[in-house]
C-alpha cells in the first residue's frame, strides 16, 4: 500500500533565514491586532457584559428579524441586539442590564417572552449580573496569566531560560492574534472563549516544546554547529510531525464547526484559527527568538550537567 | 521493546474491558438499559453519565444573600440589645441610641457607668452562636468608650461572616424544603464562595415557578390595619398585592415562623382557591387573643412587606388555623402554601446568574455533539490509516480505547459532560494520536539513520516519550487551570481536556507500544511499513 507523505523526505527549509520577514510580518499583525481591540472592539457576551440573552425559533417558517426588532424596541428594556443564529428559524435577542436590580431584570425577561410568545418558542434564557460578569472577567484573566507563569516555571526548569522565555513570547503572540481574531470577526467573547484560549495556550506550548526538545537534543549531539542551522535542522526533524498533527487536530475542529452547532461556534473557530498561529508561531516566532535571546551552542553543556537529573526521558539523546 | 510482562498485558486489556462494562449503560436509551438490567446480576456497573444542564435542558440559578440586608439586621438587633441591657442596668442614655452602618454608638449619661455596663454589652457579642463554637471563634462585637462616656459598639467583620454563614445555610435549608415541596427532581443546591448559593434544576419544567420559589422571602405577618385615632408614629403605608397601598400598623401581631402547616385548598363559600394554616400552640394563643380583642376590625395579612389581603374579624379565631384569601389562582395558592411551609428566608436573596436552556436545545446540542464527535473521529481515524498503514490501525485501536477511558472516567468521577466538554472530546480524538505521531516519525527518522528495524522501533518511542511528557504537561496545565477557574460548561471542557491527556499517556504510548511488539513477533517484518 502507497502511503501519504505530506512532508518530502528530508528537507532542508532554511527556517531561520525567513526570521527577517516573519518578525516584521508578526509584528504588523500583533499591532493590527491591538489596534482592532482598541477601536473596533470585542463582542463581549453577556458572560463579560452583564445582560441577557435569549434564544428563540421560529415556530413556523423562517424568524423575521426586523419585525423582532421593531417589537423588541417598544418594549422599554433598552437597546434590543437581534442576530440570525445559525438557521433561518433561529434567533438571539440580547439586551444589557436593567437599572433596578434583578427583579427589574426579570420582569424585562417576562416582557419580551410574552412579546415574543406567539410566534416562537424560548430555547434559552441566559441572565449574568454586573458582579458575576465582572467576577467573570477577573477570572478569565487570572486563569490565562497563571497558566502562562505555570508553564513558564515548567519549561524554566526544564530547559535553559531562553527556551522558556522565548516559548512564552510565541504563546503570549498566539494569544494577541486570537484576541485580533475574535475583534476582527466580532465572534462573540464568552467564557467559552476564555476556554478556547487556554486551550490555545496549552497547545502552542505544546507545539512549542516539542520543537525546543529537539534543538535541546541536536545541541547536545552537534556541539560544535552554529545556532541557526542547528535550529533549522532540528524544525526540519520535526516538520513531518508537526504538520501531521496540525492535519488531524484541525480536522477534528472542522467536524465541531460544520457539525457541531452554533452554539460553540464561536469557540470551535476560534480554536482552529489558534491551531493554525500555533504551528506558525512555534517553527517563525519562538524559534528565532532564541537566537536574539543569545542562545549558544556552548550551553548545551551545562544544560546536560543540570538535566542529568531527567533520567529516562533524555537518557537516549546523550 | 518485545518483551512484555504479562501483568502488563493483562492489566491493559482487563482495564479497557473493565471500562467498556462502565461505558456501556450509558450508550443505551432508557428503556433499553431498564430492560437489559433487569436480565443482568446487579453488580453490573449501572450508572450513566451525567448530562450537563445545557444537554438535557434545565435551569442554573446563582443566587446571593445580600449582606448588606444582613449587616442592616443585625445593627437593629444590636440596637435593641444595646437598648434592654442599658436598662437591665438602669444606665441613662443621653440623646439616644444612634444606629450606624456597622454598629450603634451611644452617651451615657453618667460616664461612671462605664465600666459596669461595657462588660454587659462585650457579652451581646457572644451569644450570637460564637460560644456554642467555642473560645476560638472571634467575638461579634467590638466595644470602644472615651473619657466622656460616648460608647461605640461596632459590629467586627468577623461577626458579620459568620452571619451570613449562617444565613447562606439557612437559605439552603430553606431552598430545599421549597424545591422538594413542588416536586422537581433531582435539584442540587450547594454554596459557593461566602455568600452564594448554586441551585441547578435539570430537565425543567418551568423557570418562572422556580424563581419564584427561590427568589421570595416570604416571611409573613398577621397585622392590625390602622384605625382612625391611632399614634402616626406606629403606622406605615404597605403596598397591596392587588394595588394601592394600605395603612397598617407597625406591631407584628402573630409571625409567619409560628406556622406548622400551610395547605391549599378553596374557599367553602366561593370556591376561590386559599391558603389554609395551622399556628403552633404558641402562635394559636396568640393568633386567639388578637382576634377576640379585635372582633369587626380588618386583619392585614402581610407578605414580605406586602398586604395579600386584610378581611374582617368576624369572630375570635381560637382554633389554632385560618385561611388566606386574596384572589389567588390554583397555582398561586399552591406556591404560596409551599413557601410558608418551607418557612422564610432569613434574608433576601438576589438572582445575580440565571441560565435556563429548553430541551429542545439540549437535545439538539446533544446531536450535533455526537455528529461533530462521530465526524471529526472519523476524519482522523482515515487519515491515519492512509498515513501509517498497519501502524495507523494500531493507533487507531488506541484512540478507541483513549475515548472509552474517557467516557469511563467521565461515569467514575460522576463528572458532567456539557457541550464544552465534547468539543474537548473532540479536540483530545485530534491530540491523542499526536502521541502516535510523534512515536512514529520518531521511527522513521531514527530507521532513515540506518538503524535497523527493532532497534529503530525502540529508539523511536524511547526518545518521543520525553517530548510526549513535556509537551502534554503544557496541556495539562492550562486544563487544571481551566478547571479551577471555570465553572458549568467550561468546567466540563477542561474535565474532558485533562482525562484525555492522561489517558493518551496509557494508550497512545503503552498500548500501541504492545501492538507493535506483538505485531513485529508475528509478522517478522523486512521494512518498516512507514
Amino acid at each position: 500500500m502507497k502511503l501519504l507523505r505530506l512532508t518530502p523526505e528530508n528537507t532542508k527549509f532554511p527556517f531561520m533565514r525567513f526570521r527577517r520577514v516573519s518578525y516584521p510580518f508578526s509584528a504588523f499583525l500583533s499591532i493590527c491586532s491591538v489596534v482592532l481591540f482598541i477601536f473596533w472592539g470585542m463582542n463581549f457576551g453577556i458572560d463579560f457584559a452583564g445582560g441577557t440573552l435569549m434564544e428563540l425559533r421560529a415556530k413556523s417558517g423562517t424568524a423575521d428579524i426586523s419585525l423582532l426588532r421593531n417589537l423588541a424596541e417598544k418594549l422599554g428594556v433598552g437597546d434590543v441586539g437581534v442576530q440570525a443564529f445559525g438557521n433561518a428559524s433561529d434567533v438571539t435577542l440580547r439586551f444589557g442590564v436593567q437599572p433596578g436590580g434583578d427583579t427589574a431584570q426579570a420582569a424585562a425577561v417576562e416582557k419580551v417572552k410574552t412579546a415574543v410568545a406567539d410566534g416562537y418558542d424560548i430555547r434559552r434564557v441566559e441572565t449574568v449580573g454586573p458582579s458575576v460578569s465582572a467576577e467573570l472577567v477577573q477570572s478569565g484573566t487570572l486563569g490565562v496569566v497563571l497558566s502562562i507563569i505555570a508553564v513558564l516555571s515548567y519549561l524554566w526548569f526544564r530547559f535553559e531560560w531562553q527556551f522558556a522565555i522565548s516559548a512564552v513570547i510565541a504563546t503570549m503572540h498566539d494569544l494577541l492574534l486570537t484576541v485580533g481574531f475574535f475583534s476582527l470577526t466580532h465572534l462573540e467573547f464568552n467564557t467559552t472563549s476564555i476556554a478556547a484560549i487556554l486551550t490555545i495556550v496549552g497547545y502552542s506550548l505544546n507545539e512549542t516544546v516539542v520543537v525546543l526538545d529537539r534543538i535541546r537534543e541536536m545541541m547536545r549531539k552537534y556541539k560544535k554547529m552554529p545556532t541557526d542551522q542547528l535550529i533549522d535542522i532540528s524544525i526540519n526533524a520535526v516538520l513531518p510531525r508537526t504538520l501531521m498533527t496540525a492535519t488531524t487536530v484541525l480536522l477534528a475542529l472542522f467536524a465541531l464547526v460544520i457539525f457541531g452547532g452554533q452554539v460553540i461556534r464561536s469557540f470551535s473557530l476560534a480554536m482552529t484559527w489558534g491551531v493554525c498561529v500555533a504551528v506558525y508561531s512555534s517553527i517563525f516566532i519562538c524559534s528565532p527568538m532564541m537566537i536574539y535571546l543569545g542562545l549558544r551552542n556552548e550551553s548545551a553543556v551545562r544544560g546536560e550537567a543540570t538535566d542529568s537529573k531527567d533520567g529516562a526521558a533524555t537518557e537516549g539523546a546523550r | 521493546m518485545l518483551r512484555f510482562a504479562p501483568w502488563k498485558v493483562a492489566s491493559i486489556i482487563g482495564m479497557s474491558l473493565i471500562a467498556l462494562l462502565i461505558v456501556i449503560p450509558s450508550m443505551l436509551s432508557p428503556a433499553a438499559r431498564t430492560a437489559l438490567q433487569s436480565h443482568l446480576p446487579s453488580w453490573l456497573p449501572a450508572k450513566t453519565i451525567t448530562l450537563g444542564l445545557d444537554l438535557q435542558g434545565g435551569s442554573h440559578i446563582l443566587l446571593e444573600v445580600d449582606s448588606r440586608a444582613v449587616v442592616r439586621t443585625m445593627v437593629e438587633n444590636l440596637r435593641d440589645d444595646v437598648r434592654r441591657t442599658l436598662r437591665e442596668e438602669r444606665a441613662g442614655v443621653v440623646g439616644g441610641i444612634a444606629m450606624q452602618a456597622r454598629g450603634v454608638q451611644f452617651r451615657l449619661a453618667n460616664p461612671a457607668e462605664a465600666e459596669k455596663t461595657i462588660p454587659k454589652i462585650r457579652q451581646l457579642g457572644q451569644s450570637s452562636g460564637a460560644a456554642l463554637l467555642g473560645a476560638a471563634s472571634a467575638p461579634g462585637v467590638e466595644v470602644n468608650s472615651t473619657e466622656n462616656g460616648v460608647v461605640q459598639v461596632t459590629i467586627t467583620e468577623a461577626g458579620v461572616t459568620d452571619k451570613v454563614r449562617r444565613a447562606v445555610d439557612q437559605s439552603i435549608e430553606v431552598l430545599r424544603r421549597r424545591i422538594d415541596g413542588s416536586g422537581m427532581k433531582e435539584p442540587t443546591i450547594q454554596r459557593q464562595g461566602a455568600d452564594r448559593i448554586l441551585v441547578q434544576v435539570p430537565g425543567l419544567q418551568d423557570p418562572q415557578q422556580l424563581k419564584e420559589l427561590l427568589g421570595t422571602t416570604a416571611k409573613l405577618e398577621f397585622r392590625l390595619v390602622a384605625q382612625p385615632g391611632d399614634n402616626p408614629a406606629d403606622i406605615e403605608e404597605l403596598d397591596q398585592t392587588e394595588g394601592g397601598k394600605i395603612p397598617v400598623e407597625k406591631q407584628v401581631m402573630v409571625q409567619g415562623e409560628d406556622l406548622t402547616d400551610a395547605q391549599p385548598g378553596f374557599d367553602q363559600r366561593n370556591g376561590e382557591p386559599v391558603v389554609n394554616f395551622r399556628f403552633n400552640l404558641r402562635g394559636g394563643q396568640k393568633f386567639a387573643e388578637v382576634t377576640t380583642r379585635n372582633v369587626g376590625k380588618p386583619f392585614a395579612i402581610v407578605l414580605d412587606n406586602k398586604v395579600i389581603s386584610a378581611p374582617r374579624i368576624i369572630s375570635p379565631i381560637t382554633g389554632g388555623s385560618g385561611q388566606i384569601s386574596g384572589r389567588f389562582t390554583v397555582e398561586q395558592a399552591n406556591n404560596l402554601a409551599i413557601l410558608l411551609r418551607a418557612g422564610a428566608l432569613p434574608a433576601k436573596l438576589t438572582t445575580i446568574e440565571e441560565r435556563t436552556v429548553g430541551p429542545g436545545l439540549g437535545q439538539d446540542s446533544i446531536d450535533a455533539g455526537e455528529r461533530a464527535s462521530y465526524v471529526g473521529a472519523a476524519l482522523v481515524v482515515v487519515y491515519m490509516l492512509v498515513t501509517y498503514g498497519v501502524f495507523g490501525i494500531f493507533a487507531n485501536i488506541a484512540l478507541f480505547v483513549h475515548i472509552l477511558f474517557i467516557f469511563a472516567a467521565l461515569v467514575l468521577l460522576g463528572a458532567t459532560l456539557t457541550l464544552p466538554g465534547i468539543a474537548g472530546i473532540v479536540f483530545t480524538i485530534g491530540m491523542a494520536v499526536d502521541s502516535n505521531v510523534l512515536i512514529y516519525e520518531r521511527i522513521r527518522e531514527e530507521n532513515h539513520m540506518g538503524r535497523s528495524i527493532l532497534s529503530s522501533l525502540d529508539a523511536g518511542f524511547k526518545r518521543a516519550f520525553g517530548t510526549i511528557v513535556d509537551s502534554n504537561v503544557t496541556m495539562f496545565v492550562a486544563a487544571v487551570i481551566l478547571y479551577f477557574l471555570g465553572s458549568g460548561p467550561v468546567r466540563g471542557f477542561a474535565v474532558s481536556l485533562g482525562l484525555g491527556i492522561l489517558t493518551t499517556i496509557v494508550t497512545a504510548v503503552t498500548m500501541t507500544r504492545m501492538m507493535i511488539a506483538v505485531w513485529y513477533r508475528f509478522a517478522r517484518p523486512t521494512k518498516l511499513p512507514i
